[in-house]
């Protein structure tokens, strides 16, 4: 291969594109491929076909399976010539070509003889193509060659047939454990590499025998180890052992000691992976981890960059499980915040905002305002989403974080970057009620400047909701209504409708928003001219001035409590006819409006403008399913459904399993049922309820299966009433109850004559917490405050000896099946006391949060005090019910 | 669970993004087009970035990418999320080494042939002669690689890959060993069994006498 493939042209100045492979054609490629049969062989000539193949593949060319292998046995004819440079292209097309089993023979011969020959290099390579492209048959026959080259002196030829037993393991791994004492002596091998591949083969064969993986490690900690990626490799399964053996024993970490020498290596890619290993070790104490982070921080001022974003990524994890451990660090970042890395200096920002407190804000949100104008709007989206949690978790700060927020809005940037801070101010105003104002008002700077319709009409639609509501409602109307002149249609359309809002809700302002939509009705475009005329004739525009009546408010701010969707295809089914379009006839099953904006607009604000998590996919199909069966269709609203409940073993008879789904008034219980048996067929399948234990449940209907075939799951329901309002709980024993019929199995056919029978299932229980809706809340604080002492109830619990204080916050959150807000239903190895935050959303809407304090004493007792709030009393007071009598 | 550090591929690309060699050693891309996504999204994102100097790295699609580059030519490799991206920069070291000796070395070869032709052909005055030797120094000691000379040795750049990773798993990273391994199959490279600079140097000036004194 020493000359070039194509002679290099003396002159080649003006040839810019020049290129061996210009004009390269699959077809005439494979028509020279036919050098390969040449009796007499030209091994450069061939050589030069074979790069040329191996380019197109490269280039993604694809052969067809009569040209692959019509290449493969041509190439099957260089192995007479014993030119070495075209063997060595011989066996890497080989393993590009990937040959099929019949024509992988044709070559076993050669390649086993190359197995045998005097070079190493033949050797390696024939042991590593023949490994790539053999099966379980073939590899029976050169198991003892493979042997044999595992302990070779070579530690070339070793390596290759360490690492294609790696690659076999995977298909015949019963071949490949069989050479495990091979594998043991290379492991103890001098060349470093040969170790570090015997020690990922030795492994991955014992990966199932945890007490021989322990005992490796144990050895190899003691022994020397030559090279890092072995090394590396070392420290993985120390970590797996630790993690492995943490639920057994408890004390001093095994192999800890071990990690923290490997902090001294003197490769960095040790020294990482011990950093990192440490960091992830479950419950690390302080202790434990200061070391790693004494390390990473020297890392991040390393001149490499590789360095300085391993240490970033890894403390970026740190953050979020122990902030406290890497505000050492905070300096180090903060000088990479204007990394010339852009990865880098984004992961500095978020951490140094996760771990940042309320001191050092204004002194970050300067050296960030510095680079901002010079990333990429991809990581400025990063930077924002970051502010944003940060003004979150310290609303005193929300003056300076909003004004950063309102400097990037008049920067320059693209829609996706804009949106985010946009959606970003919105979550603000709505969680920091102090901001409201400042936040409103840039918002309706930025419109007066705004290149997207789809942000203007967003914003209006919020300033219509939002403006009204403030001290001062009047400034606003100069920012709406010179949209009316400056912009396109559907912006003018919008602002339309923002002035009647603040119409309806301001009745000082009527008369002036009445003046600025009389000018309106001469639009040039149809909708906004439509929009003012009805607007003027709701709000009575046209008469005196009235007070706006709660039908025009709904009217203006209440949404059709339709789905969109549901609307769109009815109206689309509509035919023009004498009966008018009934709104009335719409669906109105998915439930596509999230709990908030149903009740934010027109009710009092109550502080918890979050928006509350959307119910899940699911409920939408129960509550869909439910509406249509008309037995349950005066239940009113469905509250929740319970996830399955399994009443039968698994691999019974039948299979079934029970959803609860609770109304105010009533309970359904929801039992699917499969049948298991291909010779059986169920006829009149219901559930017999035994309520004798449940006091306050009187069972009002049921609807039992007509039918329930082999293999496909049917619905029986059986519907409880109960008082409103109160909590009900108690134990339901079922009985199965159905017409079994025999079915016969050639012909699918059932027979006319069944017998009735009964399956006993298991109890049923309805519990407190079924009552209750995990719903999160963004900001917990802000809520528990806006909330205030006058809704709270405290009381103290014993909850007697525990494991630990992490088993008792696991046991109170279940019992109250709320939702644990900001990470707190995590407890710290070997705390003694700790805060839990939960909310939820009970039974008739209404919101609870509960703060659970608790306390472990030396022997093991837990004492928790619960303090709940909630606007209602009775709610308040369940909850304390439920915890005494759990 | 796979606890072997592993690549995921290995890139090489020109200026403008276009692949000169690749090898994929997992399923993440399954097809070509899927592929030339990737590396159409990796060359854009690290395009405007210095990484001549140093490995730089970044992430995408939840991969870590690093990557150096040199003249028109750029070096990546991928690895998964929970990679080690120190040891990954040391493949790519590896790969990127190998890949300049192996080159550097070639070329300190052919030059003096095509401008000894020159000079034989035009018949240059013996002032040219000193002309002709800076220009073999400069060649000698340039270093960089270009795309046009990795496609003409696209096959030492195939077989360096395969001599670095075996099916994802790491097989050798230290360049002159690698280039060992490539060069000890090409009939040029007898004598350069030691890549040192000052050797292949050496090689280049007998070669040079040898030529003049015909």
């Amino acid at each position: 291969m020493a000359q070039p493939l194509v002679k290099k042209d003396d002159d080649h100045d003006d040839e810019a594109e020049y290129s061996p492979f210009l004009g390269i054609e699959k077809g005439a490629v494979l028509q020279e491929a036919r050098v390969f049969n040449d009796p007499q062989l030209d091994p450069r000539r061939c050589s030069q076909v074979i790069t040329k193949l191996l380019y197109l593949l490269n280039q993604g060319d694809s052969f067809t399976k009569t040209e692959a292998t019509e290449v493969f046995f041509s190439v099957t004819k260089l192995f007479q010539s014993k030119d070495f440079g075209l063997r060595r292209m011989v066996y890497l097309i080989i393993k590009e070509l990937s040959p099929s089993a019949d024509e992988v023979i044709i070559v076993t011969s050669s390649l086993m003889k190359d197995m045998n020959s005097k070079t190493d290099m033949y050797r390696a390579n024939a042991i590593r193509v023949l490994c790539r492209i053999t099966d379980g048959t073939l590899l029976t026959q050169i198991e003892r060659y493979l042997k044999q080259a595992i302990v070779d002196k070579n530690p070339v030829v070793a390596s290759a047939a360490l690492v294609s037993g790696i690659h076999l393991l995977q298909t015949n791994p019963e071949i490949v454990k069989r050479w495990s004492n091979e594998v043991q002596e290379a492991v103890q091998s001098r060349a470093a590499l040969v170790q570090f591949h015997a020690l990922a083969l030795l492994q991955q064969i014992r990966q199932n025998d945890r007490l021989a993986v322990s005992k490796l490690v144990t050895s190899l900690t003691r022994g020397t180890v030559r090279s890092p990626l072995a090394q590396c490799l070392l420290i993985r399964y120390a970590t797996q052992v630790i993690r492995e053996s943490a639920n057994t024993q408890t004390g001093d970490r095994p192999f800890y000691d071990f990690l923290e020498s490997c902090l001294r290596h003197k490769a960095e890619m040790v020294i990482f992976e011990a950093a990192r290993a440490i960091t992830e070790l479950s419950g690390v104490t302080n202790r434990e981890l200061t070391p790693a982070i004494t390390v990473l921080q020297l890392f991040l001022s390393s001149s490499k960059p590789v360095l300085r974003f391993a240490a970033v990524r890894t403390l970026n994890k740190v953050a979020m499980t122990h902030p406290m451990a890497v505000t050492n660090c905070n300096i180090d970042m903060e000088s990479l915040i204007s990394d010339h890395n852009r990865s880098i200096a984004t992961l500095a920002i978020t951490t140094l905002l996760k771990t940042g407190n309320e001191s050092s804000v204004d002194r970050l949100m300067k050296q960030i305002t510095n680079f901002m104008s010079d990333i990429a709007d991809e990581f400025k989206i990063v930077v924002v989403e970051a502010i944003r949690s940060l003004c979150l978790k310290f609303p005193l700060k929300y003056r300076s974080l909003m004004n950063f927020l309102s400097n990037i809005l008049r920067e320059e940037g693209g829609f996706e970057y804009k949106k985010a801070i946009v959606d970003s101010i919105v979550i603000l105003i709505r969680d920091i009620p102090e901001a409201k104002e400042s936040g409103l008002l840039h918002l309706c700077e930025f419109i007066e400047d705004c290149e997207f319709t789809y942000l203007s009409t967003q914003i209006l639609h919020f300033l219509g909701i939002e403006g009204p509501k403030t001290t001062d409602p009047s400034k606003y109307i100069r920012y709406i209504y010179n949209r009316v002149h400056l912009e396109n249609a559907t912006v003018r359309a919008a602002a339309v409708s923002t002035l009647a809002k603040f119409g309806a809700m301001v009745d000082a302002l009527k008369p002036r928003i009445f003046v600025l939509l009389r000018r309106c009705i001469f639009d040039s475009d149809d909708e906004v001219r439509d929009r003012t005329t009805l607007y003027l004739s709701t709000l009575g525009g046209d008469g005196e001035v009235v007070e706006t009546d709660g039908d025009t408010k709904t009217f203006l701010f209440g949404d059709l409590d339709i789905p969109l969707v549901n609307l769109e295809t009815s109206l689309k089914n509509y035919e023009p006819s004498e009966e008018p379009f009934d709104i009335d006839s719409v669906p109105k099953e998915v439930k596509s409006q999230p709990l908030a904006e149903k009740k934010a607009p027109g009710k009092k604000p109550t502080g918890l403008g979050a928006p509350l998590a959307g119910p899940p996919s699911t409920a939408d199909a129960y509550e869909r399913l439910l509406s249509s069966i008309p037995e349950f269709s005066d239940f009113g609203k469905l509250f929740k459904s319970s996830a399955p409940v399994e009443l039968t073993e698994a691999e019974t008879e039948y299979a079934v399993n029970v959803v609860k789904h609770i109304f105010d008034r009533h309970v359904v219980f929801q039992y699917n049922c499969t049948n298991t048996i291909p010779e059986q067929l169920l006829e009149n399948v219901s559930v017999i309820v035994d309520s004798s234990e449940a006091d306050n449940f009187a069972e009002v209907a049921s609807k039992p299966l007509r039918s329930l075939p082999y293999d496909t799951p049917g619905q029986t329901f059986v519907a409880f009433e109960k008082p409103e309002g109160i909590t009900a709980v108690g134990k339901f024993s079922n009985t199965l109850r159905f017409i079994v019929k025999e079915v016969d199995p050639t012909t699918g056919e059932a027979e006319d004559d069944g017998v009735e029978d009964e399956y006993q299932l298991e109890d049923l229980e309805v519990v407190a917490a079924d009552y209750m809706m995990k719903v999160g809340v963004s900001n917990f604080r802000n809520a528990w405050e806006s909330m205030g002492d006058d809704f709270e109830h405290v009381d103290e619990y014993g909850l007697g000896p525990r494991e630990n204080l992490a088993e008792a916050v696991i046991a109170v959150i279940n019992l109250l099946g709320m939702q644990p807000c900001e990470g707190t239903e995590v407890v710290a190895t070997n705390s003694r006391s700790h805060t839990c935050l939960l909310s939820g959303v009970f039974l008739g809407n209404v919101r609870v949060l509960v703060r659970l304090q608790f306390g472990i004493h030396g022997s093991r007792d837990v004492a928790m005090k619960l303090a709940v709030r909630s606007e209602d009393e009775a709610v308040r007071d369940t909850i304390h019910e439920i915890v005494s009598s759990g | 669970m796979e606890l072997c550090p592993c690549v995921k591929n290995i890139l090489l690309l020109d200026f403008e993004g276009k692949r000169v060699a690749s090898k994929y050693f997992c399923d993440d891309w399954p097809t070509n087009g899927a592929k030339e996504a990737f590396e159409k999204a990796v060359f854009n994102k690290t395009q405007k970035t210095n990484a001549r100097s140093e490995v730089e790295v970044t992430m995408l699609e939840n991969n870590i990418v690093v990557y150096k580059f040199v003249q028109d030519l750029h070096f990546f490799v991928t690895g998964g999320e929970e990679e080690n991206e120190v040891i990954l920069a040391t493949v790519l070291q590896g790969f990127f080494d190998a890949v300049g000796l192996l080159l550097r070395f070639l070329l300190c070869h052919s030059v003096p042939c095509s401008s000894i032709h020159f000079y034989a052909q035009y018949k240059s005055p013996p002032f040219l002669l000193f002309n002709f030797i800076s220009i073999l120094i400069i060649h000698c000691f340039r270093d960089n690689v270009e795309k046009r000379e990795a496609l003409e040795y696209l096959d030492l750049i195939l077989l360096c890959i395969d001599e670095i990773v075996d099916g994802g798993i790491i097989l050798e990273t230290d360049a002159n060993v690698i280039v060992g391994k490539v060069a000890s199959h090409s009939t040029v490279a007898e004598g350069l069994s030691e890549q040192t600079f000052s050797q292949a140097l050496a090689t280049a000036r007998e070669h040079l006498a040898r030529s003049l004194l015909k």
